[in-house]
């Protein structure tokens, strides 16, 4: 299941990750400032400032957030005097399906996030049931864009206001015909979203709900809109994080998808996961994900894995 | 799947109704932390980890640490609703000539989360003296 290509984007992202991340502790100043480098955390654009997992991890569609869910934080650790880059890969095994996707996302000022994902959804033995050829893969391309309207999940623990962030995904597949073919209106769509997002710190526990605009099938990977309904559905994201330690963060998460194709009923997904944050530069989340029914497949459960890193 | 969709969502709120609660100004963190002395150990740790912590160390070139110590110690006591007295300046006027941003802020956060580890304090405890102290940051961020 686990081709060449996605070994190899495997290991040039803990090429990337690893050097800056292996060496540092969490928290732990830097005991040789170099005060000319743009990386230097006491005056560089990539200061590194927030705190630890305050960026989140990034999701399948590069935004960040948790899993499957967007967050209205900011990914990365750029202080609103800095900026960050992060990059990604995911990869979940599915019974019948595996998908991946390398991503990388950059954040402007704790203000803005820009990210791009490429996915891959391979039906591997199904793509030969359905007359497409074993292995038939659809690819998307995602490019994402988040602002933060206003308080911050963080600082404000003496109010009720969470964060506030508003975004838009640009999703282009690249399987046009086939999309028609089985009921879709359109290979590419626009989601548009609000997050609101709120750190409980006196009870180590973060909370998101999110609600988007989409017609989005399969989150784009089978088009956007369908023979059954080809209009903006209204869907609700939602998360909770219990945080174990600084480094360590257990959750689960819960995503509703409209069902707009007559070939099959799509489902909500949902997952349970873990989050371990070696440090600012290199975090691993694994999560145990159930996607439903994928067109002729039924209870699509597995394991979700996906290592960031970052500056 | 309706039914674990249904569990999921269920678990979202009862999670978000029980974080829901008003924190109490109580002085049950004050015990929690050690009272007075168990706050005396964070603060040398803290303090440690502040003067040694090349990104904000110069901040503290020209203060007089015992003082600041002393300060510090009340200060906390009095954020946990612990028996003391704080007369030290506000935090505004404290910190209103230092020009310190974001990350200086968060810098410290992580030197006094490190003081605590060293002083033992679990990190549940930590993180419920860390929400009281959070506020503080339109304060002491002027940059």
């Amino acid at each position: 299941m686990l081709n060449h290509k996605t070994a190899i984007a495997c290991v040039a992202l803990l090429c990337m990750a690893w050097p800056a991340g292996a060496m540092a502790d969490d928290g732990a100043p830097p005991s040789n400032a170099n005060n000319n480098s743009l990386f230097d955390s006491a005056s560089g654009m990539f200061d590194e400032g927030k705190l630890l997992a305050t960026g989140g991890v990034s999701t399948v569609e590069g935004s960040g957030g948790g899993g499957i869910t967007t967050w209205a934080l900011i990914s990365g650790y750029g202080t609103r005097d800095g900026v960050g880059l992060n990059a990604h890969f995911t990869y979940i095994d599915l019974p019948d399906y595996a998908f991946w996707s390398p991503g990388v996302a950059i954040d402007l000022y704790d203000r803005v996030e820009l990210s791009y994902a490429y996915q891959t959804f391979d039906t591997e033995h199904v793509g030969a049931e359905l007359g497409l050829g074993d292995g038939y893969s659809f690819h998307q391309n995602v490019w994402g864009a988040k602002v933060k309207l206003f308080g911050d999940a963080v600082y404000d623990q003496d109010s009720w206001l969470p964060q506030v962030a508003v975004g838009a995904q640009y999703k282009q597949n690249d399987r046009s015909s086939l999309i028609h073919a089985i009921g879709g209106k359109s290979a590419d769509g626009i989601d548009y979203y609000v997050a609101a997002t709120k750190l409980f710190l006196a009870e180590s526990v973060l909370v998101d709900a999110t609600l988007r605009e989409t017609k989005a099938n399969q989150f784009g990977i089978l088009g956007f809109g369908g023979n059954l309904n080809d209009s903006y559905s209204t869907e609700f994201e939602g998360s909770a994080a219990y945080l174990f330690s600084r480094n360590f963060a257990v959750g689960a998460e819960v995503r509703t998808k409209p069902s707009n194709l007559g070939i099959a009923q799509e489902d909500d997904a949902w997952d349970v996961f873990a989050a371990y944050f070696l440090n600012k530069n290199l975090s691993l989340t694994v999560a145990y994900a159930d996607l439903g029914n994928i067109v002729i497949k039924d209870h699509q459960q597995g394991v979700y894995l996906s290592l960031q890193g970052g500056i | 799947m309706k039914i674990q969709l249904a569990f999921t969502t269920a678990l979202v709120v009862v999670l978000a109704c029980f974080v829901a609660r008003p924190s109490m100004a109580d002085d049950s963190l004050y015990g929690d932390l050690g009272q007075k002395d168990g706050i005396a150990k964070i603060v040398d740790a803290a303090t440690t980890n502040f003067l040694a912590d090349t990104r904000i160390s110069a901040t503290f070139s020209d203060t007089n640490i015992s003082r600041f110590k002393g300060l510090l110690v009340s200060q906390l006591c009095v954020v946990a609703g612990g028996p003391c007295e704080y007369k030290g300046q506000s935090m505004h006027d404290a910190h209103k000539g230092l020009h310190l941003t974001n990350a200086d802020f968060n810098a410290l956060v992580e030197d006094l989360q490190r003081g605590m580890d060293t002083a033992g304090v679990p990190f549940r405890v930590q993180n419920r003296l860390l929400a009281r102290l959070a506020p503080m940051h339109q304060d002491v961020v002027t940059r």
